[in-house]
């Protein structure tokens, strides 16, 4: 037999022959911990840079158009005289003398507009509108979407076969065309409900808003119960659910531990990118001027009365240009970062 | 394959009837009827006005009536513009939006295909970087904010490019960017992924074990693979052309049918919002199926489905 | 020029992941004659197929060459530019992937793939190329060639996809295949048939083949050199009778022991190895075997055993050899 070269090399003592203890074989075994799919999901998301400044983003946009308004010494439909199209933290003469006079007036931050009201707090309205109509919309989004999506995943057969043509139908109308239709169509009779007593609500949210989130109802809500259909009928086949049915796991605690836990990861993920899809559609229709009744303000409406002045007043345009982009901008992110973080298919 | 073409036609034509009905229920809804708005018209003048567009009669007999004329292309006269039909203004307001929308496409696809492909080439290098966060903010951007924007610094601060009309190729170059703005970025992001992916399969491993030259791997291989979800893009692409057109026309005071369909809207030009919604959507509808179709003789997979 | 077709020597490779380094190879040396059968076992994450394909230039991002080097037909592989590279893979060294479902180009005929690498490699025309596609698919035996090369990947069975693979492997005539794990993805019944078909293909071409697997079944039929690979190091290198009859690490005799057996007595069972695999990002300082040994000592712990030779062929790498040799010699 060769002798190996290297084994001169060694000091050996003869204890080093003697078996080794379990603990010592243990204590070179280095375990990665085993986290939970949610402290796993948490622990990437707050890693994730990107994500979590756009989630910073937004709860400054929130605190901006929920709570500041509150506290700000102007409202959105207050006119002052005088006060046309002032620059931003310029005062309008009757202002200026009351400075003079030692009084303290609050500065117009972002100016006013032609009818002289300030445009800071039209601007937070603004928002406030936007967010409450991505948010809302999506609610109903949700709730109508995954309710139709789960009924027919799960009675399967005809009624699934007939509920995904409708579905099929449903996904080919070209929906921003049938928004504009509706909202044109149904502002009449929701002006005639608004004269109804215990309808009078209507009048405050406005009536191409509802008609917006009516038409979302109608006809947004595909997309997700498309989803929410394939996503149960393939954890309905998937073997974990097969083995938990065979270990005589009853229904109720095979949908609430497996359907609902696999399933939400997804749900949170497609509702959040679901927000801005909602914010863009509520702007566009602002824009071309079916939106929120005047004197609301939304993004979009903000953006295309400024567009008149466009040569002398071009911050009145870009203030809303440039928020709405953010908030879509902040949404999509985060939406992007809740997929990498939550998607369990997507983990590498 | 013959039998999914004709099971997506046929799905197609009760989406057209869905629309087409639910057009006219909606249009007749509302009240108060079209001659509204002009003030002081007698109640004879107003009787013989509804008379003339048969809207004396039963709402039923008129929705057929409406139908069958359709059918045939006929989609009545326009009640603002007098003297018109609603067809011969889409006739000649049509070929306008076509153009640019066409040519947005067209810049959508040429763009957003190699751009991606080379992000995801060069993934983690600068470029990739570069076209990552052109595509993300892309996405973000309303198009009326990316119209107002261009106006404002190409067209009112630079006065580089013509604001208004459609007369010369430099009247195209706003309303083109655009238009081409969101699906440009979407095409993007999406050919980007989708070459990540085709990347990591395995027959590309298979290629490059057979000594297939880098380019061709690329082009051969790759490209062929992850531009499938490309083609699936391209239906709801036209879509949103179709749509964004009604803002672009109207910031840029183009005489296309988008702009029309937002003039007939504030003018309550009943007919010709009824005959455009559904012309509009008869497009869309028909040019899906087409991708549809086209998906499937591209994508041999699911040609025996 | 070596008297070895393929002769690899100490490579070291390491993936530089995000993680951290990964020690993928770790001095590893293999030599394969002309026609030579040589099978490489161990499990997943071993080290054996980083072995294969760093032999055909194919070594995945980040993974890199840090030592060694690596021989094949009197070239010297690590030192060719991709461009002769691609002038050996595909003609004188071929491949067939584990998986034949996904190893497929789906969107382009089996004809197609096929005479893809015909085209490549020499200079028939197109019809030329054809006709040798329907030989090589007959010589796979696949029925109907003709018929067959039109067809796309999604038409065929994963066992007839993994003698498309073949074919296309044998399309140059290679001097070496290298099948990587050909047959896990495959029905056992189907898995018999692929081997005999590789084993009759090289006897019929007479080509050098590296077999890696996991399964000793496999290469105890087919081999005539087995390594056996753990964590990035060979631990065990012989011939078929030297690790079937007297492995000499403890993880080959693991191995055996829990092959089952025909000739097993009825009470006595299957011996599986316990532990789990190594974390290559944070290998044991001495054997990586150490920890899931029955026999470990404490040296095991600190210090990588060296070589213990047993004749021409037959080494292996563990301390206890070197013990018996220690107490032999004093």
């Amino acid at each position: 037999m060769k002798q190996n070269p290297l084994s001169f090399q060694l000091k050996l003592n003869p204890d080093d022959f003697l078996p080794a203890t379990e603990e010592e074989k243990q204590s070179q075994v280095v375990m990665r911990e085993s986290v939970s799919f949610w402290k796993d999901g948490m622990r990437r998301l707050s890693k994730n840079k990107v994500a979590m400044v756009s989630l910073a983003v937004i709860i400054l946009v929130m605190i901006f158009s929920f709570i500041v308004p509150a506290f700000y010494p102007y409202s959105y439909k207050e006119q002052f005289k005088g006060a046309n199209h002032l620059a931003p933290m310029e005062y309008s003469a009757e202002e200026q003398a009351r400075i003079d006079a030692g009084e303290k007036v609050f500065p117009h931050i972002f100016g006013t507009d032609k009818m002289g009201r300030d445009y800071a707090i039209r601007v937070m309205m603004g928002s406030r509108i936007s967010l409450i109509v991505g948010l809302i919309a999506t609610a109903i989004i949700l709730v109508i979407g995954s309710l139709y999506g789960s009924v027919a995943a799960f009675f399967g057969g005809k009624v699934d076969l007939i509920m995904m043509r409708i579905v099929d139908i449903i996904y080919t109308i070209p929906d921003i065309l049938l928004i504009v239709l509706l909202s044109f169509a149904l502002k009449a009779p929701l002006e005639t409900l608004k004269g109804i007593p215990g309808f009078s609500w209507v009048g405050v949210v406005g009536e191409n808003l509802i008609s917006i989130f009516i038409v979302f109802a109608l006809l947004y809500w595909v997309g997700m119960a498309r989803m929410v259909r394939s996503q149960i009928l393939t954890l309905k086949e998937s073997e974990y659910v097969t083995a938990a049915r065979a270990l005589g796991v009853s229904n109720g605690k095979i949908i609430r531990k497996h359907l609902l836990t696999n399933c939400i990861g997804i749900l949170i993920v497609t509702t959040t990118l679901q927000i801005p899809s909602s914010i863009f559609t509520e702007s566009f229709l602002s824009f071309l001027g079916m939106g929120v009744a005047v004197p609301l303000p939304s993004l979009g409406s903000l953006a295309s009365d400024a567009l008149n002045g466009i040569n002398t007043y071009p911050y009145l345009l870009f203030i809303p240009a440039v928020l709405i982009s953010l908030i879509i901008l902040s949404f999509n992110l985060l939406g992007d970062g809740l997929r990498d973080a939550f998607d369990p298919k997507l983990k590498h | 394959m013959l039998k999914y073409v004709a099971k997506r036609i046929l799905l197609a034509i009760v989406t057209i009837w869905a629309v087409a009905t639910l057009t006219f229920f909606l249009m007749n809804m509302v009240p108060g009827g079209p001659f509204l708005s002009e003030k002081a018209i007698s109640p004879q003048a107003t009787a013989a006005l509804e008379a003339k567009y048969g809207l004396d009669k039963p709402l039923m007999q008129r929705y057929f009536t409406y139908l069958t004329d359709a059918l045939h292309g006929d989609f009545g006269d326009s009640l603002k513009q007098r003297g018109r039909t609603v067809m011969s203004i889409i006739k000649m307001k049509f070929p306008v939006s076509a153009r640019v929308g066409g040519i947005s496409v067209l810049v959508a696809l040429c763009l957003g295909v190699p751009l991606g492909c080379i992000a995801a080439l060069r993934r983690g290098k600068f470029l990739d970087s570069l076209i990552s966060v052109f595509a993300t903010c892309g996405i973000a951007v309303p198009s009326f904010v990316v119209c107002t924007l261009l106006m404002y610094f190409l067209g009112v601060n630079l006065k580089i490019l013509p604001t208004m009309g459609l007369t010369s190729w430099k009247h195209y170059i706003m309303p083109v960017i655009s238009l081409a703005f969101y699906p440009t970025a979407y095409i993007m992001r999406l050919m980007r992924s989708s070459m990540l992916d085709v990347l990591g399969q395995d027959y590309m491993r298979t290629a490059k074990a057979k000594g297939v030259s880098g380019f061709w791997i690329m082009f051969k291989h790759a490209m062929r693979n992850a531009i499938l979800p490309v083609v699936t893009y391209v239906g709801p692409m036209l879509a949103y052309t179709v749509t964004g057109s009604f803002v672009v026309e109207k910031i840029f005071v183009i005489p296309g049918l988008g702009g029309e369909f937002i003039g007939a809207i504030s003018g309550r030009d009943y007919t010709l919002i009824m005959g455009t919604t559904i012309f509009l959507a008869t497009l869309i509808v028909l040019m899906n199926v087409v991708v549809d179709i086209i998906y499937k003789l591209v994508d041999p997979r699911i040609k025996l489905k | 020029m070596s008297e070895y077709l393929v002769d690899i020597k100490n490579e070291r490779l390491s993936f530089f992941t995000p993680a951290g380094e990964v020690k993928a190879l770790n001095d590893v040396s293999i030599h394969l004659k002309e026609g030579e059968v040589l099978g490489i076992v161990g499990e997943s994450g071993s080290g054996k197929s980083v072995t294969a394909y760093s032999l055909m230039g194919l070594t995945a991002h980040p993974g890199k060459l840090l030592g060694g080097s690596l021989y094949f037909n009197g070239h010297q592989i690590e030192q060719l530019s991709e461009k002769e590279m691609r002038k050996i893979r595909g003609n004188e060294i071929s491949i067939i992937f584990q998986d034949p479902m996904t190893s497929l180009n789906p969107v382009y005929t089996i004809g197609n793939q096929i005479m893809e690498a015909i085209l490549l490699h020499t200079e028939k025309t197109r019809a030329q190329a054809k006709d040798r596609a329907k030989e090589l698919l007959e010589l796979v035996g696949i029925n109907e060639p003709e018929k067959r090369l039109k067809q796309y990947p999604h038409e065929l069975s994963g066992g007839m996809r993994q003698r498309v693979m073949i074919a296309i492997a044998l399309a140059c005539e290679p001097k070496l295949l290298i099948a990587d794990e050909p047959t896990t993805a495959l029905d056992v019944t189907i898995q018999a048939q692929i081997l005999e078909l590789m084993m009759e293909l090289k006897d019929k071409l007479g080509m050098a083949i590296i077999m890696i697997t996991h399964d000793l079944g496999v290469v105890a039929s087919m081999c005539e050199r087995i390594a056996v690979m753990y964590a990035g190091k060979i631990v065990e290198y012989g011939t078929a009778e030297d690790i079937f009859y007297e492995p000499k690490h403890q993880y080959t005799k693991g191995l055996i022991r829990s092959i089952p057996r025909l000739d097993t007595k009825e009470h006595e069972r299957l011996v599986p190895i316990e532990g789990t695999p190594v974390d290559m990002l944070n290998p044991p300082k001495g054997c990586p075997f150490a920890p899931r040994c029955e026999e470990c000592m404490k040296i095991c712990l600190r210090e990588m055993p060296p070589v213990t030779n047993f004749g021409e062929v037959h080494y292996t790498q563990c301390w206890l050899n070197q013990k018996e040799e220690r107490s032999a010699n004093e």
